[in-house]
């Protein structure tokens, strides 16, 4: 899967992914591969995820919009 | 000769000007490519944002109700004007003050008339102009375009919203320099807030996807509106600043062209002069050769 994580001022993510896990409004969700479409708005909290060679990341964010269409899952997100 | 000697300090003092305004030219080259980079980083941002709020609009059919787009009679009246915290850059400050002038004195005369008008500036420039006006200054802010980012305009235009919402305002308009390219700058004058909802584009091309929608449609909008809100300023800003720099890179470059040309045409006076000098004084000393050998 395609993520991209931006924020008004630059870009904090681009690549290739398996897992992401995000702090959604209604309750932390993870989305893999072919997940349906969906778009959620995001709590303040940390994003997980895990790159294709399994290396975890984490992204704390105040909060913020996903969209995942196609394998294609933009983070629109707000930090500190 | 009196004339050699002035010719020779105004030249010097000519020069010296022209390294100044082509360092400053030099200067506003750098911090502009600097503004045009945080432009170009924040257009990822506000297209997606604004592709995800068309994509929710589009499942949407019935019009959610929405706070920014209160159409109120008009009463109260913010203007927020953009201007540069330092002069030297041609017409560019002046194209804001004069942008003001005109909208109180004729959009909004009624309002100005019954002082319901109220102004922020961004930059100093702005700032000094009103003053001399004695303009109601509800903010001023000046420190901004040192550090322009998202996280540090968020207070401002937070306010602007919350006094919109809880009535203070009924009209938000932005006053500022839209940039265009290196050399050219817009003016701009646009309604901030209420939103004026753009005529839709139908059937743009039809691949509606059905998205999963959490929490609900509605607050998704709720929470999207204000944030594109906050873009809009910001960009406002950003293109301010980029304009700026562009116009003082304009001005400065033709400070120095014209200096140069100064240059050029005092050295042709500077060394007919000194030509004229030197035929007198062999002349005068061939003359009184002549004389003694007499």
């Amino acid at each position: 899967m395609k993520l991209e994580v931006i924020t008004p001022d630059k870009e904090l993510y681009k690549g290739e992914i398996k897992l992401i896990q995000v702090p959604g409004a209604k309750g932390s969700f993870e989305i893999l591969n072919n997940h349906a479409p969906i778009i959620s708005t995001l709590d303040k909290g940390t994003i997980k995820i895990i790159d294709n060679l399994d290396k975890p990341e984490f992204i704390e964010i105040l909060g913020g919009v996903i969209e995942v269409k196609r394998n294609h899952i933009i983070v629109l997100a707000d930090i500190v | 000769m009196s004339n050699l000697k002035e010719i020779r300090t105004r030249l010097a003092s000519i020069k010296s000007t022209m390294q100044i305004t082509n360092a400053m030219k030099m200067v506003s080259a750098a911090k502009l490519r600097r503004a045009q980079d945080a432009i170009i980083q924040m257009r990822p941002y506000a297209d997606k944002l604004h592709e995800i709020l068309e994509n929710i609009s589009a499942m949407i059919d019935t019009e959610h109700g929405n706070p920014f787009g209160d159409e109120r009679e008009i009463n109260r009246v913010l203007l927020v004007v953009i201007t540069s915290n330092k002069g030297l850059c041609g017409a560019f400050n002046a194209n804001v003050n004069k942008k003001v002038t005109e909208l109180i004195e004729s959009k909004y005369q009624k309002q100005f008339k019954s002082d319901n008008i109220d102004f922020i500036s961004i930059g100093k420039k702005g700032a000094d102009f009103l003053r001399s006006k004695k303009l109601k200054i509800k903010a001023t802010h000046q420190d901004l375009f040192d550090q322009l980012t998202f996280d540090n305009i968020l207070p401002i235009v937070n306010e602007i919203m919350n006094d919109f919402i809880h009535g203070k305002y009924d009209v938000v308009e932005l006053v500022y320099n839209q940039f265009m390219n290196a050399a050219v700058q817009v003016l701009i004058n646009e309604q901030f807030l209420p939103v004026v909802p753009k005529e839709k584009e139908e059937d743009r091309y039809e691949t509606k996807v059905d998205f999963i929608l959490e929490p609900s449609k509605e607050l998704i909008i709720d929470e999207l509106i204000p944030k594109s809100l906050r873009i809009v300023f910001y960009k406002s800003l950003l293109d301010s600043f980029a304009s700026e720099h562009g116009a003082r890179m304009t001005a400065m470059h033709k400070a120095t062209d014209n200096a140069s040309d100064l240059i050029k045409e005092l050295q042709l006076h500077y060394n007919k002069a000194r030509q004229a000098s030197i035929t007198n004084e062999i002349l005068e000393i061939v003359s009184g050769a002549e004389a003694l050998k007499g």
